[in-house]
């Protein structure tokens, strides 16, 4: 079974039509790299796979529940950290992902045993007791991963979780999501080329709302439909592929 | 139901995690006690009641339920925290009570922070003390009456001061609907059924009678189906608006 289920998925807002019929699905052991231009649709797609947004047509399931028609079972099983990790400014992240377990059922000593496990593997234990609004924001996005990875869910949901961060916070959250893929099913949003490369092995180039290629690791690079970009190279053949121009110098 | 109690203790908790929250009770009780002692002459009066003391609530209420309710709904649209929240294991219906309770309890501690004015009648002569336990209970139940209208206008904009002006506009409303001014000036054009009807929904109206000691179930009912219809309108008006 499909961990993450997504078929003919559309969502419109007023006239404005932001994903246009989606459909791909997710195993446990992938993690899928969402690939597109600003404006392309990642996030609303993430929106309503998480159940904050409900689709215009076309359906989602996460762990064979329905979201729209059994959201809370679906919720239960899903991790996800929003655009730009909103979190409570004025809450400690002990407070808060305290707060995160409590809504999610947990018991005291769960709870107690869930923070600190989440605590461990985002490194935030110097800054436990401060502020979040006080916090860098490397340290802030590890609070919402922390938030997002609580609760050890079979599904997560990261949109754009390394943008922003400088280049050894963007190795860690990478190590981080490598280091979880075995046994979940992971989707990030990124429109860092070689982010894909690094943690997904599995990536769908969006843009205007449309799955317009899909590519997977071979051959030493990567391979969208008969196109093929060597190692570090991916650049030419997304512009391509999301514009249509046809500078391709490297991609055979 | 448990996602209900964690988000009216985070709610709670938060209203007194910064200053604003002793502000707010010491506003509270300052006005309260200006009221009472000053405008409405509780020495001067010679009578042991409270009557000047809940008088003056409904009046309070309009700018201090505003003020409390403002924040629920719009920092979290404002901040993107919605999004998070909506997104947990919990129904919207849950978050919708949680967060409007975790107001009601704190407007509750406020007013029973005023139990000196309590204790101080009861030491200057001898009071009514059951119509001033139904007073304190009608009060609380009005002033649930305006956060759940409070709390809903919230929903509606991602601006708290923009949520405290309209729910002044709005309180004010509700305050003065049955008042003889308002009556007066409608009565000149509009169908009688209509006149009863907007006297029917004047909180002053309603809680004068309270003020006299009877708690009629009809005003009972009324707060509390008001209460219903706010708090159904906020879900509505959180699902319209959070996607942007
Ligand atoms: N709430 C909304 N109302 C109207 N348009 C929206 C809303 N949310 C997103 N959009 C539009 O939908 C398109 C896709 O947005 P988004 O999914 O955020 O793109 P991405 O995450 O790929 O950058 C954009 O053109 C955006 O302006
Ligand atoms: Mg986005």
């Amino acid at each position: 079974m499909a961990m993450i289920d997504i078929r003919q998925l559309v969502k419109r807002f007023g006239t404005f039509t932001a994903v246009d019929g989606v459909s791909f699905s997710v195993e446990r052991g992938t993690v899928l790299g969402f690939l597109g231009p600003n404006g392309a649709g990642k996030s609303t797609t993430m929106k309503t796979i998480t159940g904050f947004l409900a689709p215009t047509s076309g359906s989602v399931s996460v762990c064979g529940f329905d979201v729209e028609k059994a959201p809370l079972e679906a919720k239960r099983r899903i991790g996800y950290l929003p655009e730009g990790a909103p979190t409570y400014p004025d809450m400690t992240p002990a407070g808060f992902l305290d707060f995160i377990a409590d809504v999610r059922g947990m018991t005291r000593a769960q709870r107690t045993q869930a923070v600190a496990g989440a605590v461990e593997r985002v490194e935030l234990g110097a800054v436990l007791h401060q502020p979040i609004e006080t916090l860098s924001k490397g340290f802030k996005r590890r609070v919402g991963l922390a938030q997002a990875i609580l609760h050890d869910p079979e599904v997560l949901i990261l949109d754009e979780p390394t943008d922003g961060l400088d280049p050894n916070q963007k190795h860690q959250v990478r190590r981080l999501i490598a280091s979880m893929a075995a046994d979940k099913a992971i989707v990030i949003s990124t429109h860092i080329l070689e982010e894909v490369e690094a943690v997904c092995t599995r990536a769908l180039i969006i843009g205007r709302g449309k799955v317009l290629a899909e590519g997977h690791p071979a051959e030493g690079g990567w391979r969208f439909g008969d196109l093929v970009a060597a190692p570090g190279r991916m650049d030419a053949l997304f512009r391509r592929i999301t514009t249509g121009a046809s500078d391709l110098g490297e991609a055979a | 139901m448990t996602g209900t109690l964690s988000v009216f203790r985070r709610e709670l908790a938060g209203y007194f995690a910064t200053p604003v929250a002793y502000v707010f009770i010491v506003g509270f009780l300052l006005l309260a006690g200006i009221f009472t002692f000053y405008v409405g002459g509780l020495f001067e009066r010679g009578q042991a009641d409270l009557k000047p003391f809940f008088m003056f609530h409904p009046w309070l209420y309009v700018v201090m339920m505003p003020a409390i309710a403002m924040r629920l709904w719009a920092e979290e649209r404002r901040s993107g925290t919605i999004e998070l929240l909506l997104t947990l294991p919990v129904g919207l219906g849950g978050v919708v009570l949680g967060k409007f309770l975790a107001a009601w309890a704190f407007t509750a501690i406020a007013l029973a922070l005023t139990f000196p004015v309590w204790i101080t009648v009861n030491l200057l002569g001898d009071p009514d003390n059951g119509v001033i336990v139904a007073s304190y209970i009608g009060s609380l139940l009005m002033a649930g009456g305006y956060l759940a209208i409070c709390a809903c206008l919230s929903a509606a904009t991602r601006n708290q001061v923009v949520a405290f002006v309209v729910g002044v506009v709005v309180c004010l409303l509700f305050t003065v609907a049955g008042s003889p001014i308002v009556l007066d000036a409608v009565a000149g054009w509009a169908p009688s059924v209509l006149v009863d009807a907007l006297a029917s929904f004047s909180f002053l109206t309603r809680f004068s009678a309270i003020m006299n000691g009877v708690i009629d179930a009809r005003d009972a009912v009324f707060f509390a189906s008001l209460i219903a219809v706010w708090l159904f309108a906020n879900t509505v008006v959180v699902d319209a608006n959070k996607a942007g």
